[in-house]
């Protein structure tokens, strides 16, 4: 070690500040400043009011905007700015006591309630769903039914039937960080409880408790000016906001400026309570995605205008045909290329791997050529070809039509690629209704659902039809969504890593039914896979890509015996096989 | 699905039982005496100690309570220290137009709600952009409020629809729909802004998933992916918001009524908070609490009916 | 092997109380034993829901044992909890399969990497810090890492990061649960290359949780194949991979593809003979 240590921080009591950035999104600060500014101005209303607030002048009622009542008077002659700064008084007030309420008793529960869990959570638990049940205003009306007009009283009620919904969100998201990785990794690592509450949990809850007290702050002040509007929280004269728009309705044919006026701050405030909230939560995100601000807009790919026209002429080879295509997504810091002028042809009944580990673009070009790239993903230049006809570029509309029955899309995770709502039966036969091209009415579409989840070898078609995605298995759900992709007898079927997710000898039986169907079918499958195992299984030719450029391509046979390229062999090499005799450790 | 219901209506007797609770304990800080206030100066002491019976003032607070609790379950109420109408009479005379006026909002705010979120979802960052200002300003502006301008709008600098007042539909369906318009769409106002915010944000989450890919690939059609595939999916929090909403309707309906002076529960316990009755107010609690069990339970139902897997087992 | 085993499983058992009314409970695990040696690598081979990942979880603790016992160098630390639990983290230590889930993703590297040195409360700062720097470029990654977040980081950079945590202390043993299903070939073979340095230097054992018998073959010394929560099989990796006694051993190892076309249709011809004969 030399002298110099590098700058480590280690300190375990690092604060996180929650407002750190707040600065690149202008919104969120502007109503910081709102805020800041309006409580500060009520807050010493004593000194900034021009007139006394109950002082009235009957000569200038209703008057309007002038040097000594910059906001006019009302019909009783008193300066609307100084009644707004009094009246302020009694609303935030109330919003400071039920926010205060709802936060000390709320984040206790919580987390007494996420962290203990057990009996103490079953009986907190209990007593929030009571609290969430009772109607909280109208106890607020029973409170001010004994407490004749105590704005105090009505607002410590409402934060403390409002505490119930804090106490549960900050409760979930207690369990949620405890059944975190790194929470075990650092139970591992020996860290106290104690310690793991400081450093992992409460940081996490630091964020969520300022959203939530802005967006209550937000409910309260509505609340509290509701009664004031209805002359139940401040006695009159005495101003209060809601009570001033109580004042200016009465009067609201003579002079409609009072309503704007003293409605719109109350809107101010309420709307600054709710973006700040929703500001604050951004950026908590933000920083738990560890990125940096991520307002910026991502910049627009600009697509070549040449290429559009270069190629009008389909190349005469293949089944699809892919020529110079490039992709590129846009992201914050400008276009990024991820498919790199890639050219290859696939053949009628060949089964064409697509290899490439993560990044590689493997996965993109399949869905492009599918039109299902992510919206901001673009095809910048070369052309794909289908049959002779081009496919790249197509309008939305026209692609619909081609999807399901030219080309097909069988995908990674088949737990999550069916629709959860609705049967198997029902999904394929709306697939079958929309592509298949079946003439005849609800018999001859349910006999051809039969005949699909028989044709990938599943035993028990009605039975299967019957049921919803999540009573099946992972390999029977990879059956039933190839199945769907052949409802419409495409020519080319796009598999996206089909059996990564699954079972190594469940994959073994995917793979038996992609090749069988190969051959019953003659189809042309793209087999997009990072696994060179699977390549040599399944594949007649593949490419090798990486990082968007087609590094190798060729036969299998070629590819693993007589490999071009220094990546391809390094990809064979790191693959791990069972076969292989010398291993890293005796 | 038979569980959830039973817990709830397990939970509903407590809720009760406490909610009663809160309001007899307050009654026991009521300045002054009730009997005293009501029958004013010049009762005999016959009068006086017959009212003090009824209402069960000359008994300790344990045994008061516990006497109101069973009058409760036998459907007494009590009557308004006031006008010494019964409060079940009176709250079985006000709750319709309360209850018309949650269930219009609930539906007003639905539809255009789930059509807006479902349309914001489904177009451009413009109008994305556009949608989260107003509904920013839908939900924080205050409601009251914005009521007051429908009036000065829609009734005051436009004579469209009455301002104030409130028409029985025996006596003219359609004044009586006419009068209903502008408080229902106030009210329904920070509700639109809710659902239409939950149903855009699990639309465009519904939309980003693997089986919406699938059903693309497959040649599906986009209006049936997304009215009839994600909205789906968006069952459970759409449902979630519209029940949060319709709870929150009952309060809302405070302000609403007393700004256009429907005969409603909000119009009467308030009358009934500035004069201390608190029987009524008592009375309108205990409807208040009703109404909101009875909206957990229809989402409850909602909710297993939404998802199949409940549904399946 | 000599002397006591680092690690050793007596008829472990873990069953969850079941929902629902009268129930009998799942059982996750039920009877496993075996032993790790001092600086042996064992693998634990299953498929999904075989119960692998809880044997690791149950032997840290972070999972309750319905039966059985769990020693560590000859001490029964089956229900140790609390500060007991915590003294034992210098020896047993553990690499989780997500790196993107198991980094804290609020805590620069440095501190994450600072979390089993501050349980051990001897260290000053800058020894602390001094270590850090040494674990950083043990694994391979620059001396600036430290002040990164994880977000910044590649998947294998990420599990760098997590097996210099789990190394921190020179552990006896390290659990090792799918420690590289989640990287790219290329990347997971530079990481099971530092794994298999990091033991020549440390002398810590391994239990190797995977579903991948390729993997398995090439890293660890031992095998035990894991069905349904029972032990099925144990023995020599060699042994297992090229002569599977048992029935479910043998559909593994034919179902695994090997990357080589001519080898792997032979091997698929065969398979597809042994399930027409089953």
């Amino acid at each position: 070690m030399t002298a110099a240590d590098p700058p480590v921080s280690v300190s375990s009591r690092k604060w996180t500040n929650p407002f750190a950035g707040i600065w690149r999104r202008p919104l969120t600060a502007a109503a910081l400043a709102v805020v800041l500014t309006v409580t500060v101005a009520v807050i010493l209303a004593p000194l900034l009011a021009p007139h006394p607030p109950l002082a009235q002048d009957l000569l200038h009622a209703r008057g309007g905007p002038s040097a000594s009542h910059p906001l006019g008077t009302d019909e009783l002659g008193r300066d609307v700015l100084s009644r707004l700064l009094y009246g302020g008084r009694p609303a935030l007030l109330g919003v400071g006591v039920a926010v205060s309420v709802y936060i000390v008793l709320g984040m206790s529960l919580g987390i007494l309630a996420g962290y203990l869990r057990g009996w103490t959570d079953r009986v907190i638990v209990g007593l929030m769903d009571v609290m969430l049940s009772v109607p909280a205003v109208i106890i607020m009306l029973a409170v001010l039914a004994i407490f004749s007009q105590s704005n105090v009283a009505a607002m410590l009620t409402l934060g403390f039937l409002s505490a119930a919904g804090l106490a549960r969100i900050i409760r979930s998201s207690c369990i949620a960080l405890r059944e975190e990785l790194f929470v075990d990794a650092a139970r591992v690592s020996g860290l106290s409880a104690a310690r793991i509450m400081a450093r992992h949990i409460f940081p996490g809850l630091v964020g969520l408790l300022l959203v939530q007290m802005c967006l209550f702050s937000g409910i309260a002040l509505m609340v509290q000016t509701g009664l004031g509007f209805l002359g139940l929280a401040t006695p009159p004269p005495a101003p209060s906001w809601g009570g001033m728009v109580g004042e200016a309705s009465q009067v609201m044919e003579q002079s409609p400026s009072l309503l704007l006026i003293s409605g719109g701050l109350i809107g101010l405030m309420s709307v600054a309570f709710g973006l700040l909230g929703d500001g604050l939560r951004d950026l908590t995100q933000d920083r738990r995605q560890g990125t940096g601000s991520r307002s910026q807009r991502p910049v627009p790919v600009a697509v070549a205008k040449d290429t559009a026209e270069a190629s009008d002429t389909p190349p005469d080879a293949g089944v699809l045909a892919v020529r110079d295509y490039s992709i590129a997504f846009a992201t914050p810091q400008g276009p990024r290329t991820v498919v790199d002028s890639v050219s290859f042809t696939v053949n009628t009944g060949e089964i064409f791997g697509l290899v490439g580990e993560s990044g590689s673009g493997k996965t993109v070009t399949g869905l492009s050529l599918l039109g299902l790239l992510a919206p901001n993903g673009t095809v910048t230049g070369g052309s794909a070809w289908l049959a002779g006809r081009r496919i790249s570029g197509l309008p939305e509309r026209d692609l619909q039509r081609i999807r399901g029955s030219e080309i097909a899309l069988v995908s990674q995770e088949p737990m999550v690629a069916l629709d959860p709502n609705f049967t198997i039966g029902s999904q394929l036969s709306e697939v079958v209704r929309r592509t298949g091209a079946v003439s005849g009415g609800k018999d001859a579409v349910g006999q051809r659902v039969r005949e699909l989840l028989s044709s990938v070898h599943l035993r028990d078609p009605d039975d299967i039809a019957r049921r919803h995605p999540h009573e099946l298995s992972g390999g029977m759900l990879q059956r039933v969504a190839i199945a769907m992709a052949l409802a419409g007898s495409p020519k080319v079927l796009i598999a996206d890593e089909p059996t990564t997710a699954l079972d190594v000898t469940v994959q073994a039986g995917i793979l038996d039914l992609l090749r069988s169907l190969r051959d019953e079918r003659g189809m042309a499958i793209i087999l997009i896979t990072h696994d060179l195992g699977v390549v040599a299984d399944s594949c007649d030719r593949a490419i090798v890509m990486e990082q968007g450029r087609i590094v190798e391509e060729g036969s299998v046979e070629d590819i693993f015996y007589r490999p071009q390229h220094p990546y391809t062999k390094k990809l064979i090499e790191s693959t791990p096989s069972i076969a292989r005799t010398e291993g890293r450790v005796a | 699905m038979f569980p959830i219901i039973f817990r709830r209506l397990a939970l509903a007797v407590p809720l009760l039982v406490i909610v009663s609770a809160i309001t007899s304990l307050l009654e026991s800080f009521v300045p002054g005496d009730p009997a005293r206030t009501i029958l004013g100066i010049n009762a005999t002491q016959e009068q006086y100690d017959a009212l003090r019976a009824t209402l069960h003032l000359d008994k300790p607070f344990a045994e008061q309570y516990w006497l109101y609790l069973r009058d409760i379950l036998h459907g007494d109420f009590g009557s308004s220290l006031f006008s010494g109408e019964s409060v079940l009479a009176l709250i079985g005379q006000r709750l319709p137009v309360t209850l018309i006026l949650v269930i219009g909002a609930t539906v007003l705010s639905t539809l255009v709600g789930v059509l807006l979120g479902v349309y914001s979802a489904t177009r451009g960052r413009v109008s994305r952009r556009l949608f989260d200002i107003v509904s920013l300003l839908g939900s924080a502006l205050p409601n009251f409020w914005l009521a007051l301008m429908l009036v000065s709008l829609f009734a005051i600098r436009f004579p469209i629809f009455p301002a104030t007042g409130y028409t029985p539909f025996a006596q003219s369906p359609g004044q009586w729909a006419a009068g209903l318009v502008l408080p229902v769409i106030a009210l329904s106002i920070g509700g639109v802004a809710l659902i239409s915010k939950i149903t855009r944000d699990a639309m465009l989450s519904t939309l980003g998933l693997d089986y919406i890919r699938t059903l693309r690939a497959s040649g599906v059609r986009p209006a049936s992916i997304v009215w009839k595939h994600a909205l789906r999916s968006c069952g459970l929090p759409v449902a979630t918001a519209i029940g949060i909403t319709m709870i929150a309707y009952i309060p809302g309906t405070i302000l609403v009524e007393n700004i256009f002076t429907l005969p409603g529960l909000g119009t009467t316990v308030v009358d009934a908070t500035n004069q201390h009755d608190l029987p009524v107010v008592q009375g309108v609690a205990i409807t208040f609490t009703m109404l909101v069990i009875a909206i957990n339970l229809l989402v409850d139902v909602l909710y297993s009916l939404l998802n199949p897997k409940v549904r399946v087992a | 092997m000599t002397g006591t085993p680092v690690l050793q499983l007596d008829g472990l058992a873990v069953r969850y109380p079941s929902r629902g009314f009268r129930k009998p409970p799942t059982t996750v695990i039920e009877d496993v034993s075996f032993e790790v040696g001092r600086a042996e690598t064992v693998a634990l081979v299953g498929e999904s829901g075989s119960g692998k990942t809880t044997i690791g979880r149950a032997v840290l603790g972070l999972t309750p044992v319905s039966g059985g016992r769990v020693l560590l160098d000859g001490r029964d630390i089956t229900r140790l909890t609390g500060r007991a639990r915590r003294a034992l983290a210098p020896d047993l230590q553990a690499i989780f399969q997500n790196p993107y889930g198991s980094l804290n993703p609020a805590l620069p590297v440095g501190r994450t990497l600072a979390e089993p040195l501050l349980a051990d409360s001897t260290r000053s700062p800058r020894e602390v810090r001094a270590h850090i720097t040494d674990l950083l470029r043990r694994v391979g990654l620059p001396e600036d890492a430290a002040d990164r977040y994880p977000a910044q980081f590649s998947g294998g950079q990420r599990q760098r990061i997590a097996i210099a945590r789990a190394v921190a202390r020179q552990p006896k043993i390290i659990i090792c649960d799918e420690p590289t299903s989640a990287l790219d070939v290329t990347t997971q073979a530079a990481a099971l290359d530092l794994l298999a340095e990091l033991q020549q230097s440390l002398g810590c054992a391994y239990l190797f949780i995977t579903h991948d018998l390729a993997v398995v073959k090439e890293f660890a010394a031992r095998t035990l194949v894991l069905q349904h929560g029972h032990i099925v099989e144990e023995g020599r990796s060699t042994d297992v991979c090229d002569q599977p006694q048992h029935e479910y051993t043998q559909r593994l190892v034919a179902a695994a593809p090997v990357p080589d076309p001519v080898l792997q249709r032979t091997r698929r011809q065969k398979r597809l003979e042994l399930h027409a004969t089953s």
